[in-house]
């Protein structure tokens, strides 16, 4: 897939159904969106009738051709995703901008190495991006997806991602407040131990997304790099940043 | 284009015309990197200007800061839509760093600890429009935020204030950098919304 020009589009909500309790799913129609690859992100747009305008960015869930689905979590004290979580209903038309960004980004083919996914909350959005990319295009690099979540009702994709865990893409959870009933571990914090146990080992050469808050992708990261992978394996992204 | 969003009001406040088109005012710092926060040292940080004869300029930590620290008070722009304004720094300007250093090309490679890379003109890094900062907000600045040491050039969008900045190399044409390649704007003027390529 091609570099994309990013341009403006005007999108149709066909779709919005709550995801987490505080996050939404927003499937929209866009006519002349070109599609995008697993990991970009697009800004979506809103206009007042004064003209006052805002405008955020937000990670592609799944993208082909006419189709953007995005997952929105509702920050405390935000201003467009509180709209868009709560007041957009299927109708709304909304203007959004992208495709946007080629360098956090997993293309199927580039290479047999192995890949790790690891996610802190609203973060696994674009990595299950990937993982889906990963399964449309059969491709045999090794996948594993380390998602850090606080209870089971805030996975994202849950049933999306159940769907794709099979031989060449496996899914670990941390849950840090609640863990299932019957999970055989405490619920807690990520912890470097259980990072190494559940991610591939340096010597197996993975290609490393991580994307969470900051506070989680600079603790992943600099566990990461301690045992021993490198740093030039490692891409970040971090939300939040509005 | 631009579309009325139905039901939507934002956020009532008063118009900033401090504020660049699609810019948010926000009050904390957030952060944005490609990649691992790299452990860069004071005692081993070295700074160089390369100019197009190979000629190297470097400067230790002590070195750069016997050049004059002085205060800055600016607003950031960045591209993710974020303004925060009247921070505080304390850097050394360019305008010292390139006092000695003779060069025809007018474009500047800036180089950081970790690989990250950004051009800029020449001419946007001198007469007070540049500094090394090392600190924001009264604090050391954070290696999150580019500590020890990052380029700052406010008046372009802050992915062209390098953090973890180790040089400047000179260049007669303006190849792009790190986020430049990636489709982001080889100048990024924030009045102008100079966001994308």
């Amino acid at each position: 897939m091609r570099h994309r020009r990013p341009a403006w589009h005007v999108a149709t909500v066909v779709e919005t159904r709550p995801e987490t309790p505080n996050a939404v799913r927003l499937v929209l129609d866009v006519p002349t969106w070109p599609g995008s690859e697993a990991g970009t992100h697009l800004d979506v747009r809103l206009t007042a009738p004064d003209g006052y305008q805002a405008t955020r960015s937000y990670s592609v869930a799944t993208s082909e051709p006419g189709r953007v689905v995005l997952g929105i979590d509702e920050l405390p004290d935000g201003e467009v995703s509180p709209f868009l979580v709560r007041e957009v209903l299927a109708g709304d038309e909304l203007e959004i901008h992208g495709p946007l960004g080629s360098y956090f980004v997993w293309r199927p083919g580039q290479s047999g190495r192995p890949v790790q996914l690891i996610a802190g909350g609203s973060g696994v959005v674009p990595l299950y991006a990937m993982a889906a990319a990963h399964a449309a295009a059969s491709d045999p690099s090794p996948f594993r997806l380390l998602y850090s979540v606080r209870t089971p009702a805030y996975v994202y994709f849950r049933d999306e991602l159940a769907a794709l865990a099979g031989p060449s893409f496996a899914v670990d959870h941390v849950y840090t407040r609640q863990a299932p009933p019957g999970w055989d571990e405490p619920a807690g914090r990520l912890t470097r131990d259980s990072l190494a146990s559940t991610t591939f080992a340096p010597h197996e050469r993975p290609r490393i997304f991580v994307c969470g808050s900051t506070g989680f992708v600079e603790t992943v990261v600099a566990w990461l790099l301690e045992l021993g992978h490198a740093a030039h394996d490692i891409l970040t992204e971090r939300f939040g940043g509005l | 284009m631009s579309l009325t969003t139905r039901g939507f009001s934002g956020r009532r406040r008063e118009p900033d015309d401090r504020l660049p088109p699609g810019q948010t005012l926000v009050q904390r710092w957030p952060v944005l990197s490609a990649g691992p926060t790299p452990n860069v040292h004071t005692d081993t940080w070295d700074f160089v200007i390369r100019d197009e004869g190979g000629t190297e300029h470097h400067w230790s930590w002590d070195q750069l800061l016997a050049l004059g620290v002085e205060d800055i008070t600016v607003d950031i722009h960045c591209v993710t839509h974020w303004s925060k304004l009247d921070m505080s720094w304390r850097g050394v300007s360019l305008d010292k760093l390139f006092e000695n250093v003779e060069t025809e090309d007018a474009y500047v490679m800036a180089r950081s600890y970790g690989g990250y890379t950004t051009n800029l003109p020449l001419e946007d890094l001198l007469d007070g429009q540049a500094w090394i900062a090392i600190e924001a907000e009264g604090e050391p600045l954070d290696p999150e935020h580019g500590g020890p040491a990052r380029l700052l050039v406010p008046h372009l969008y802050f992915w062209k204030s390098a953090k973890w900045i180790r040089g400047l190399t000179m260049m007669p044409t303006n190849d792009s950098g790190f986020w430049e390649q990636y489709g982001y704007h080889l100048y990024g003027d924030p009045w102008k919304e100079e966001r994308y390529s």
